[in-house]
């Protein structure tokens, strides 16, 4: 996703697809934006959101199999985030279904089907770009309503 | 443990406290030891106490999903009781309330010395 804004700050992280790794994910995300003194909501809803584009790599792209999955966030002007999360695994081959609130492959599993519908209400936009057997990019955007501005002026 | 197990017989009631973050590496954990009970018991009704739940994602309401089947199955009834806020709008934003009583306030239970 084309952002306009300056970035102020970023980190990429590369991890391999180990279900252990979706607590270390979001965990690594809320440390790194604590700088902008996101209000505990606001923190809590981007843990979310990491957790389930993370565990949708684990469990989806790299089914049976272990692959990487890179995750970058950049801060931007005017206390925006961006977050994404890039894996190199199956890929989708219905983006807008697999967007549509309870669809899941993974029924048995007692996956609810709801992680997109998650990550997009949790999100100001969310993109979804996906390629069959090439792997899947979800970018998500969101502004803080924060206190502290990045650039470090105060408001 | 991430989750605790008790059983009421004069109410015919599992209480399975949960805690710590429910993901979808934890929840595979958090399962068993509640369908194993579930089993062996066949109660009335269960709850799923989510006070000490830190943090929850998606994972959290498949986990809810598949007890309520379950429950369902058994003829039984399901409730969920206090979720911290985040947790609790997570529930709400999935519709859970459709499938199971949700209560907000810890009440003192009626029940063999079980919070309700
Ligand atoms: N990174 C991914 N790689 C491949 N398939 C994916 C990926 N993310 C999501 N999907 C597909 O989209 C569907 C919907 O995802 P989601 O809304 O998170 O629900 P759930 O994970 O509970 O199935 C998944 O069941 C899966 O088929
Ligand atoms: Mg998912």
């Amino acid at each position: 996703m084309k952002t306009k804004e300056r970035i102020l700050n970023r980190m990429t992280l590369r991890f391999p697809s180990l279900s252990e790794n979706e607590r270390f994910a979001r965990l690594a995300v809320s440390g790194f934006i604590s700088s902008l003194d996101p209000a505990l909501d606001e923190l809590s809803e981007i843990k979310t959101a990491v957790s389930e584009a993370v565990t949708n790599c684990i469990v989806h792209a790299y089914r049976d199999t272990v692959g990487e999955i890179r995750l970058e966030v950049r801060l931007l002007e005017g206390c925006r985030i961006y977050i994404s999360v890039k894996d190199s695994g199956c890929g989708i081959s219905d983006v807008k279904q697999a967007r549509q609130p309870l669809f899941t492959t993974a029924p048995d599993e007692e996956r609810a089907g709801l992680g997109f519908a998650i990550m997009e209400s949790f999100s100001d936009k969310l993109r979804v770009s996906s390629k069959p057997a090439r792997g899947t990019t979800v970018t998500m955007l969101r502004t803080l309503r924060t206190r502290k501005p990045a650039d470090g002026k105060d408001s | 443990m991430p989750v605790t197990v008790f059983y009421d017989a004069k109410s015919r009631t599992v209480l399975a406290e949960l805690s710590g973050d429910i993901d979808h590496c934890s929840a595979k954990d958090m399962r068993m030891p509640i369908d194993e009970e579930i089993m062996k018991r066949l109660p009335k009704q269960l709850i799923l106490d989510f006070e000490n739940v830190s943090f929850m994602d998606s994972s959290g309401i498949g986990l809810i999903i598949g007890r309520y089947k379950l429950m369902n199955d058994l003829g039984g009834d399901l409730i969920a009781v206090n979720p911290k806020p985040d947790v609790k709008k997570l529930m709400e934003l999935a519709g859970v309330q459709r499938l199971c009583k949700l209560i907000y306030r810890k009440r003192r239970s009626l029940i063999g010395g079980m919070k309700l």
